[in-house]
């Protein structure tokens, strides 16, 4: 079971990795956009982590709903709508839970990258966090029953994914202007997408 | 990193109480959310006009609040879209009964957050539409980009359809001129230098001392092509010949369908200027090169413009759209009917243009 301490202390260790890896994503977003990926990730995680200490008696869906709230508010870019409406999503399917099993784990995942989908529009190969994403889901719903190693399988893909989008060429947000010059370099969303999903899985393993 | 700043994460407050402090005569800033209207309410039964987008463009868009342009403007943070909580409150705040026309520059993450914000003005009850701005000829490819970046055409935009704002178009007719403004406006921009954000304290991009970036956007991110440095005649040559040869441009537009109730892709061509053309001529500088060589580029592009067989009506020339302190120009020209040139030549009184009051 994902209890909700579970998620509060992944997400304030989203706000530690975000903070660690503030000029690693914006030196990637250097590469192939317009240089602020890790600053905007780590001004609205920052925010949330500011707030965690509040949320401690909200459920689950309450919870990711606050945090959609404050990344939609705070992050700005493409980023802030695309992991809001990541949050806004999830939370939808998580009213009124205290704890998730796989199924529901599953079902949150689902809806959170469904949002994603919607609201920028991109496939699987576009070179966007959707490229992290996608196989982290896709693993994540292949592996039976132990929700454990499914999280920590989806972080694996999620990583691998996120590798994966260095040869490819952008078509969505503002890599895709470079057209073949997009080739050669890691997308950031997909790399801080990566990252999220790992918190995930470690956070998991903690005592709930 | 050399810039007149104090705390990097306070440029942009203070930037704004500066401006707060100068032109209180003419606007109002708000902070927490950040977003300028104009010191006077909105007229009631006027058609609210609100842009933003990242800061580091200035004067676009929180020096053109005031009469005859914006009601208000929504600035993000240095090269980073604002949040739609920002739009949302400026809409609620200027809205005044005939709803809010959003002209949204073509950049992802402005299209999304600018459409978050009209799902929650309309949420409401306020008519809302959002209007695409996206004239940069340096993009070719709609199909498998983001598509043309909105530039230059945004700042002629604001004058022209704010006008048309004043003198009593409804929604509907505001968003059919803002439509056909975007579909007449081209442009083209180029960098000799890079620029510094003050969050990032490094060069958003690297060029050699003897290159330039031809194609790039408003922002820090690379252009399509590097070239070795030329001189104005040849640089200007190759942007008003980008943009006089552009041929028809097709693509998908996001706007809100009112009868049906959702986000729909509209299909839009802009057709290419043809000999007898008349056109508005801007050019701009991307805020480190001078007035005196956008005087350079201004002779050189007239000049191929008239061999073309098109004439120059009216013309804006300074740093109106620009990228921090980087070197560079663009050159965007609009075709020019009778509706636009009235608007174009309507009063406006804002902190960065005034006209004929």
């Amino acid at each position: 079971m994902i209890t909700k301490s579970h998620l509060i202390e992944w997400l304030r260790a989203c706000d530690a990795i975000y903070t660690e890896n503030k000029t690693y994503l914006t030196q990637l977003d250097t590469a192939i956009g317009d240089a602020d990926h890790g600053n905007n990730m780590h001004r609205g995680f920052r925010k949330v982590g500011e707030q965690l200490d509040s949320l401690a008696d909200k459920d689950i869906g309450a919870l990711l709903k606050a945090v959609a709230m404050t990344l939609i508010s705070t992050v700005g870019g493409a980023s802030g709508p695309l992991y809001g409406t990541f949050f806004l999503q999830a939370a939808g399917k998580a009213s009124g839970l205290n704890e998730l099993n796989a199924a529901q784990m599953a079902d949150v995942l689902e809806a959170g990258i469904g949002g994603i989908k919607m609201r920028g529009k991109a496939s699987a190969g576009d070179k966007t966090m959707l490229d992290a994403f996608i196989p982290a889901l896709e693993a994540f719903r292949t592996t039976p029953d132990d929700l454990q190693t499914a999280l920590n399988n989806a972080a694996d893909a999620a990583e691998k994914g996120a590798e994966d989008t260095i040869p490819l060429i952008a078509r969505k947000g503002r890599a895709s202007y470079l057209g073949e010059r997009s080739r050669g370099h890691k997308d950031p969303g997909a790399t801080s997408a990566a990252m999220m999903l790992r918190e995930l899985a470690k956070a998991a393993e903690g005592d709930a | 990193m050399k810039k007149l700043i104090n705390n990097p994460d306070d440029v942009l407050r203070e930037q704004l109480e500066g401006m707060q402090l100068a032109h209180h005569d003419l606007i109002h800033i708000h902070l927490d959310p950040a977003f300028i209207t104009r010191k006077e309410a909105t007229p009631k039964g006027k058609v609210a006009l609100i842009s933003g987008g990242g800061s580091g463009h200035e004067p676009m868009h929180g020096g053109f609040v005031g009469y005859g342009m914006l009601d208000a403007a929504c600035p993000g943070e240095i090269f980073t879209s604002p949040t739609p909580d920002q739009m949302y409150e400026a809409g609620k705040a200027v809205e005044a009964g005939a709803g809010i026309l959003n002209l949204v520059k073509n950049y992802t993450g402005d299209v999304m957050n600018f459409e978050m914000a009209a799902d929650m003005l309309m949420a409401d009850g306020i008519k809302v539409q959002n209007l695409i701005i996206d004239d940069d000829v340096a993009v070719k490819d709609s199909l498998y980009t983001a598509g043309r970046r909105g530039v230059g055409t945004t700042v002629l935009m604001e004058k022209i359809v704010g006008a048309a704002a004043e003198d009593g178009y409804t929604l509907e007719q505001l968003s059919t001129l803002a439509r056909k403004v975007n579909r007449y406006g081209r442009s083209m921009g180029m960098a000799l230098t890079s620029c510094i954000t003050p969050a990032n304290g490094s060069p958003s991009f690297e060029i050699g001392d003897d290159e330039m970036e031809i194609g790039i956007g408003i922002h820090g991110e690379p252009g399509i092509q590097r070239e070795k440095m030329k001189t104005v005649d040849e640089i200007t040559e190759m942007m008003t010949l980008g943009i006089l040869e552009d041929p028809a441009y097709h693509r998908q537009l996001r706007a809100w369908s009112p009868e049906k109730g959702e986000w729909i892709d509209v299909a839009e061509t802009d057709e290419p200027f043809g000999s007898g053309d008349q056109v508005i001529a801007f050019v701009n500088s991307m805020g480190g090169t001078p007035v005196s060589e956008l005087y350079g580029v201004y002779r050189k592009m007239n000049e191929i413009i008239e061999k073309k067989g098109l004439t120059v009506v009216r013309n804006l020339i300074g740093p109106y759209i620009t990228s921090l302190e980087m070197q560079g120009c663009s050159i965007t020209l609009l075709k020019a009917d009778e509706e636009i040139l009235k608007y174009w030549d309507a009063p406006a009184h804002t902190p960065a243009l005034r006209k004929g009051m």
